[in-house]
């Protein structure tokens, strides 16, 4: 690794903690319902909504009015995305034509977005009309983040409220979400997208002339439109000329800006942030993956702001940090390492001042090496899922990283959050085992860790970790499953582990030479992404609310301190115990596999 | 039972015998359905156990027979060694509740019409007696049953229940009227109300609690339970599902065979908990044999583990921080008084005071001021003993009325005999009872001798175990009748952190209550029937075994010594209870990283022959591999009993030293040592050529 | 109940007009009135005629051209309708064969050349529409450019250097050269 890689990546931690700790103080002072500067200007937006919705914002909810309200509200969400994409050829906004959108897919790609995982089974700039892109996409990029952080904020209340039997009014939650912290955000960082080259129009796609005319081997189509093929089952080919290419466009900007900022991570086209058009420059790439993780980060000084000891937020954010850095360390070593096969073959894979080197199949010139493997490691620490290169053609062990990122339970920063729920769950079990070690009844920021707590944590890891391993068996032995392989040997088997990793975790990204737009997976996947969003929903906010009816326990000498090095050296023990220790023999048959078969 | 006899030995070869025994008796699988864990392991070895007859009568099995055999064996002995802890730690309380039996021998008892000594006797059999009957006992007789004197006062050994020796007293009224059932009257005689139905006494409940047959999940227990089962389904899920990945994988790779069940069973056995699945019940039964131990017996299972999470602790001054009595260390003499004159008057006040401090009051009178004790009769003196309404005592002689007694009540009496009570007395009262003694004024008549300083003795080392207790994150409070001057120096000189003054049981009661709603646990001792409320509301409640029947109700611990200091004992044993389970779960989750790099290069090793470079450990075969990693994991339970038994060592350390050493010792000890065991066995293997 | 559900579609329609229309109508509005180049995709216009875009790549196979990254959409590479990389793992022999592929063709275009070649001209990028190569890759094909149209190395060099995009604050990102730009300005000439 060169000296400017560790130079990039600690100029993106530099300026990431430099503007959590702001935001994550004004958004303290939005969730504490305090004035944060921008009451005069939305104050009355936001009474509006509450007069229309019939909302009372004092109005307090118990934790089951809570999870019920988070529960009706994903369901209308996903009831009208569906019905949206069936219906996109009906609708205006469709400079392109798209028919409606099959069920299977409409299916997935609803799950998909209600519970911001965003995994893509469509591809954008084919299947999609501007209409379902913004209305429908857009607007669940927003509401599932806002969701999301809506979740934390009552977890958070159930914490710091004591001899309480509510945490708070969804409502009102998620509308201050989506009001004071997404929209403002979103609106500067749309702008500054543009300014690099984002495209953001609402005309339809552009054709232009090619400098040099293509000629290629086109598949053959019969009469009704279907591939035509020799006796051996090859598809027949004719000679074709191109001379013309199509620019997609589209309102992508608006949409790029949440998709990163709320962890949602689903591409405007199909080739998300490596598409030029969706992130054009090493400026914008830097914009992107800062905002995957400013506000996950910026949520933990919120976090402790909220429960009044701000070190209690960055000892989670040091144990999330320590764990990305190592991790993004190595994937980037690996890929920076190369190909041995392409090394025989002479081609030059050293890193230097006019090249990035290392292996570069499946990543975009601009960002070579390190801003991909940096934008790698953070899409899938944090559950946006977006890509700006291709995981699938990542080195054994690169590939290997992203995907222990993504099963460590999408806790290291994770969802906008649901990262930090995920955290604080990790950090009950460990306060758990560290307290039974020193002798006490475990107590986290003052609240006992008794029984209720620990069978909701435990249910939380085991619905999650049950999906990626039963999916991921249903995946393999069934013939719809294995069809989807695009790769042979191990690697197919990452494929689909990948695959049922990152719906169940709600991250979103993929191997993508899995060829998911099929019935099995689209119905599959998109299971896996319901269940791992809303089971893990009910037991957080039952946790919420079996703490909140506690008493605080003031602290002693006799109290675990939850703030120190050794309770962030066991966190991120547990973690890695709990998310990665039971996937090693999956990984053995995957990319360990072909990491040693590869090095032989 | 002396109670030297009961520190039995780790190794006490009828008990191992014993529960060899019982290990076998426990396979039964409706016994083992209460422990996940190790009814996984069973089940495994069930499979593995037919896997092997299927590959003998076959000749078809998925590996060799010897191999399944092998792994299939050490499975079962897993089990057996899990019911072996478990077993040897009932049998420790076995034998307790054994001993305890033999006192509750069936005996006559007399029951009498009436509650009177001279009624009407029934000869009745001991089972036969109902609560609310009542007996007469008298010397040599064993008392039947729980119950409480209702007339006489006799000498009791209660060695049988408390391995204490020395005769007590029993009497009707106060706080020494309970009276256990096992125990035999030495002297006198006794009327007791029976208070308890049979199978109901405080020994009955004894038995069943230290045989374990009542021992009910404490809720710590069954939260690390839950845990422990959740990691089962997880580990579980890993291996059914690596059988669909391996056949996926032959496929992907062209070669090898799919990894057989009996290596899976083996690996599942590996990765599930079960050093601590093994453990844990032996845990919590060894935690309730300490208490027994230290002579302490837990009437409810919560309550001993409750007692590691004690934030505040409430501790009677007189008897746990002092010793039991005060004792007089000054003489000040009024204006125009000589010392001496002070100091024969008091003692003559004294002579006949056969309270601690009167004897006090005389010793120091004669060492001071070679004043000898003299016979109060031969002086021809009247000895006024101290009443409820004069709260005074003294001696009549020669005309002189010398009185002796707290200032208020002196001063009282001076004004009655048309004297006055001096201002600069009332200065020196004043100033004694501010440094934390207490003044006795002693007056002739009513001239105005002068002031005894009596000085409350707090216990030798005491001031240190506190200090260890506020390490400990504990906080103390002491409890006493005295005025708040006295009790905030007395406070001072014992090292506590508070004190509660001018006690009563309501304000004990409060202050528990208060402390509660802070989230607090709190811990108490209390003897008396007025202690009973605050115990019952304790979270802790440690009753002395000489108290009363109430308090013995009220209290959720018994200590047979009635030694007050016992809490501080109490709480170190539940906080070691804690953490032995904390620290085996940590060690048994640690172990599994060895394991996978035992058994997964074993079990793929066909598929993808370059995995064998995940065998760091350089195992001789695949199959010698699987069957150490399972040869470890059963041994380590075996080496883990004795300090499962004994517990992990408690110091009073802070909170985060605690938690560093033993996440060294028990987190990290536990990645490395499985590689170094599974190595050494694995060489074993490979030399005796058992695969 | 009924009046939760209630005031979840009530919401969610407002959520919808606010963020679903109004916010890229407003982020549309603004980008078009500051950056109306970079908004409609950075279109190249030449003679009146838009020849492409600066962010999108083509297709290069021509000698006389510099040839950008592999392109693996389908069914022509650089379709900017279909984006997406090649997959392809690093194991696959597929992706070997991709780039002895492109390796013989740049042996074949250019004999002489025995250089090693820089690894960015024989993998394909993630989006398959990648508009640049590294200045290293560029150096390869420098003299066949230049031999083909007849022109010196330096005349050639000058144009490079004036198509390469350093890092930004010399920091972040990778030093790169866009194709299309600079074959357009070779035409040009």
């Amino acid at each position: 690794m060169t000296g400017n890689a560790y130079l990039q990546m600690g100029l993106y931690f530099c300026v990431l903690m430099l503007l959590a700790k702001p935001l994550g103080v004004y958004m303290a002072r939005v969730y504490e319902g305090r004035s944060s500067g921008l009451n005069r200007a939305l104050g009355p937006v936001e009474r509006l909504f509450y007069r229309i919705c019939g909302i009372n914002p004092d109005e307090e909810m118990s934790w089951k009015k809570y999870a019920g309200a988070v529960l009706l509200f994903s369901a209308a969400g996903f009831l009208f995305l569906y019905l949206l994409q069936r219906l996109q050829g009906m609708l205006p906004l469709n400079p392109q034509k798209f028919a409606g959108v099959p069920p299977d897919l409409a299916f997935n790609t609803a799950v998909s977005f209600i519970t911001n995982t965003n995994w893509q089974s469509y591809g954008g700039e084919t299947t999609l009309s501007y209409l379902t892109q913004m209305a429908g996409l857009g607007v669940q990029n927003f509401v599932s983040a806002a969701s999301g952080m809506a979740v934390l904020v009552a977890l958070i209340r159930g914490i710091t409220r004591h001899s309480s039997e509510t945490i708070g009014n969804y409502w009102v939650d998620l509308t201050r979400s989506t009001l004071y912290i997404l929209i403002p955000l979103s609106l500067v960082y749309s702008l500054l997208l543009v300014s690099q080259g984002v495209v953001q129009t609402f005309s339809g796609y552009k054709t232009v002339q090619l400098a040099q005319t293509i000629t290629y081997d086109k598949p053959k189509l019969d009469d009704k439109g279907s591939p035509v093929k020799d006796e051996k089952g090859n598809p027949v080919t004719e000679k074709a000329e191109m001379k013309e290419q199509v620019i997609p466009l589209g309102p992508a900007a608006s949409q790029i800006a949440i998709k990163q900022l709320g962890t949602n991570g689903g591409g405007f086209f199909n080739a998300n942030a490596a598409h030029p058009l969706e992130n054009p420059t090493a400026l914008s790439n830097f914009l992107e993956v800062l905002a995957i993780l400013l506000i996950p980060a910026a949520l933990c000084i919120t976090f402790g702001r909220m429960v009044g000891d701000i070190r209690q937020g960055w000892a989670l954010l040091s144990a999330m940090t320590i764990v990305l850095v190592t991790l993004m360390v190595l994937c980037t070593w690996s890929e920076q390492g190369g190909s041995p096969r392409f090394a025989s073959f002479g081609v030059d894979q050293s890193a230097n001042d006019l090249q990035p080197g290392g292996n570069m199949e499946g990543k975009e010139a601009r960002f070579g090496i390190v801003n991909s493997a940096i934008w790698a490691t953070a899409t899938t620490a944090a559950s946006n899922g977006s890509v700006n290169s291709m995981h699938d053609s990542y080195s054994p062990l690169g590939g290997l990283y992203p995907l222990l990122l993504i099963q460590l339970g999408e806790v290291i920063f994770g969802g906008v959050g649901s990262g930090l729920y995920g955290m604080l769950v990790m950090a009950i079990i460990t306060v758990f085992l560290a307290g039974l070690m020193v002798g006490r009844t475990p107590e986290y920021l003052g609240k006992k860790i008794e029984m209720f707590e620990m069978k909701m944590a435990a249910l939380v890891i085991l619905i999650v970790n049950a999906l990626v391993k039963v999916g991921t068996a249903l995946g393999v032995a069934t013939a719809a499953g294995v069809a989807g392989v695009a790769n042979p040997g191990p690697h197919g088997f990452t494929e689909i582990l990948y695959a049922f990793s990152s719906a169940a975790n709600n991250n979103g990204s993929a191997f993508a030479g899995l060829s998911a737009n099929t019935v099995f997976y689209n119905t599959a996947l998109g299971i896996a992404m319901f269940i791992g969003r809303f089971w893990v929903i009910i037991p957080v906010l039952a946790i919420a609310g079996s703490l909140a009816k506690k008493k605080q326990v003031p602290a002693s000498l006799g109290t675990l301190p939850t703030h120190t090095p050794l309770f962030i050296a066991l966190l991120i023990g547990v973690i890695l115990i709990v998310g990665a220790l039971s996937f090693l023999p999956a990984w053995a048959l995957g990319p360990l596999a072909e990491q040693v078969t590869a090095a032989r | 039972m002396s109670s030297k006899s009961k520190k039995r030995s780790l190794f006490d070869p009828a008990i191992i015998q014993k529960a060899l025994k019982d290990s076998l008796a426990k396979l039964n699988p409706a016994h083992q359905i209460r422990n996940p864990v190790m009814f996984v392991v069973e089940a495994g070895s069930a499979l593995t156990t037919l896997l092997f007859f299927h590959a003998v009568l076959t000749g078809k099995g998925e590996a060799s027979p010897s191999f399944i055999l092998q792994i299939s064996l050490w499975l079962w002995i897993t089990v057996l060694f899990a019911n072996f802890a478990e077993s040897m730690a009932e049998g420790r309380g076995k034998a307790q509740a054994d001993s305890l039996r033999k006192t509750r021998r069936e005996v006559l008892a007399k029951r009498l019409a009436r509650p009177k000594p001279d009624a009407e006797v029934t000869k009745t059999a001991s089972s036969q007696l109902k609560k609310g009957d009542i007996v007469l006992v008298e010397a040599g007789d064993v008392i039947p049953m729980d119950g409480e004197v209702v007339e006489g006062v006799a000498t009791v050994n209660e060695s049988a229940v408390t391995g204490e020796s020395a005769p007590v007293i029993r009497e009707s009224g106060g706080d020494r009227s309970a009276v256990t059932g096992g125990t035999t009257v030495l002297s006198d005689w006794l009327v007791v109300r029976i208070t308890s139905n049979p199978g109901e006494t405080f020994l009955d409940r004894m038995i069943s609690m230290v045989e374990g047959a009542k021992r009910q999940k404490t809720p710590n227990e069954i939260a690390l339970d839950i845990l422990l089962a959740g990691m089962t389904i997880i580990f579980l899920l890993v291996c059914v599902t690596l059988l669909p990945y391996s056949f996926f994988s032959v496929k992907a790779a062209g070669q090898g065979t799919p990894v057989t069940i009996t290596v899976l069973v083996a690996l599942l056995v590996c990765l599930i908990p079960t050093t601590i699945g093994g453990l844990l019940s032996a845990i919590g039964i060894a935690g309730m044999d300490r208490m027994i131990q230290a002579n302490v017996i837990a009437l409810s299972g919560r309550a001993v583990e409750a007692a590691g999470d004690v934030d505040v602790l409430l501790l009677d001054k007189t008897g746990t921080i002092t010793l039991g009595n005060r004792q007089a260390t000054e003489f000040i003499p009024a204006q125009g008084v000589q010392v001496d004159a002070l100091a024969d008057a008091a003692q003559l006040a004294s002579l006949a005071d056969e309270t601690p401090e009167g004897r006090s009051i005389v010793v120091l009178a004669k060492e001071k001021y070679g004043l000898r004790a003299r016979d109060i009769h031969t002086m021809g003196a009247t000895f006024v003993p101290f009443t409820a309404q004069t709260r005074m005592s003294g001696v009549d002689l020669d005309g002189r009325e010398i009185r002796k007694g707290a200032a208020d009540s002196v001063e009282q009496y001076v004004k009655k005999q048309g004297g006055t009570f001096p201002p600069e007395i009332r200065a020196i009262v004043d100033d004694i009872a501010k440094r934390g003694a207490t003044p006795l004024v002693v007056t002739d008549k009513a001239r105005v001798l002068g002031v005894i300083r009596l000085n409350d003795i707090v216990k030798g080392g005491i001031k240190e175990r506190f200090a260890e207790m506020r390490r400990m994150g504990i906080k103390t409070i002491m409890i006493t009748g005295d005025n708040p001057l006295t009790a905030a120096a007395v406070a001072a000189e014992a090292g506590v952190d508070d004190f509660l003054a001018e006690a009563t049981p309501e304000a004990k009661l409060k202050l528990i209550r208060e402390y509660q709603q802070g989230g607090r646990l709190v811990a108490m001792t209390g003897d008396g029937t007025n202690d009973a409320p605050a115990l019952a509301q304790a979270d802790v409640a440690v009753a002395m075994n000489t108290g009363t029947q109430a308090a013995k109700e009220a209290g959720n611990l018994v200590d047979l010594d009635s030694n007050p200091t016992k809490l501080i004992q109490i709480v170190e044993i539940g906080k070691q209870l804690l953490m032995t389970r904390g620290t085996l779960t940590t060690f048994s989750i640690a172990n599994d990283v060895a394991k996978y790099f035992a058994i997964l290069p074993a079990a793929f090793l066909s598929i993808y022959p370059a995995l064998g470079a995940l065998n760091i450990m350089g195992l001789k075969t695949p199959e010698s591999a699987v069957l150490s990693a399972v040869i470890f994991n059963a041994l380590i339970i075996i080496f883990l009993v004795p300090l499962a038994l004994r517990g992990v060592k408690y110091r009073p350390l802070g909170a985060s030293v605690i938690l560093r050493n033993n996440a060294l010792i028990y987190g990290v000890g536990g990645l490395i040592v499985p590689f170094i065991g599974i190595k050494l066995v694995d060489m074993l293997i490979a030399a005796l050529h058992l695969v | 109940m009924v009046a939760l559900i209630r005031t979840s579609l009530m919401l969610l329609l407002l959520f919808m007009i606010l963020t679903g229309v109004l916010y890229p109508i407003a982020v549309t509005g603004i980008a078009h009135g500051v950056f109306p180049q970079q908004a409609t995709g950075s279109i190249i216009v030449k003679n009146g005629k838009a020849v492409g875009s600066r962010l999108i790549g083509q297709q290069f196979d021509d000698p006389k051209y510099f040839w950008g990254r592999l392109s693996a959409t389908s069914p022509y590479p650089y379709n900017g309708a279909a984006s997406t990389g090649s997959n392809l793992g690093p194991t696959n022999p597929n992706l070997t064969a991709a780039a002895e592929g492109r390796i013989k063709a740049l042996r074949e275009a250019e004999p002489g050349n025995t250089s090693k070649i820089p690894v960015d001209l024989v993998t394909a990028s993630g989006s398959g529409l990648d508009p640049h190569i590294s200045p290293a890759a560029a150096e390869y094909q420098l003299h066949r450019v230049a031999m083909a149209r007849g022109i010196d190395d330096a005349a050639v060099r000058a144009l490079v250097a004036q198509h390469t995009q350093e890092k930004r604050l010399g920091i972040i990102g990778e030093p790169v050269v866009n194709v299309l730009a600079l074959n357009i300005a070779l035409d040009e000439r």
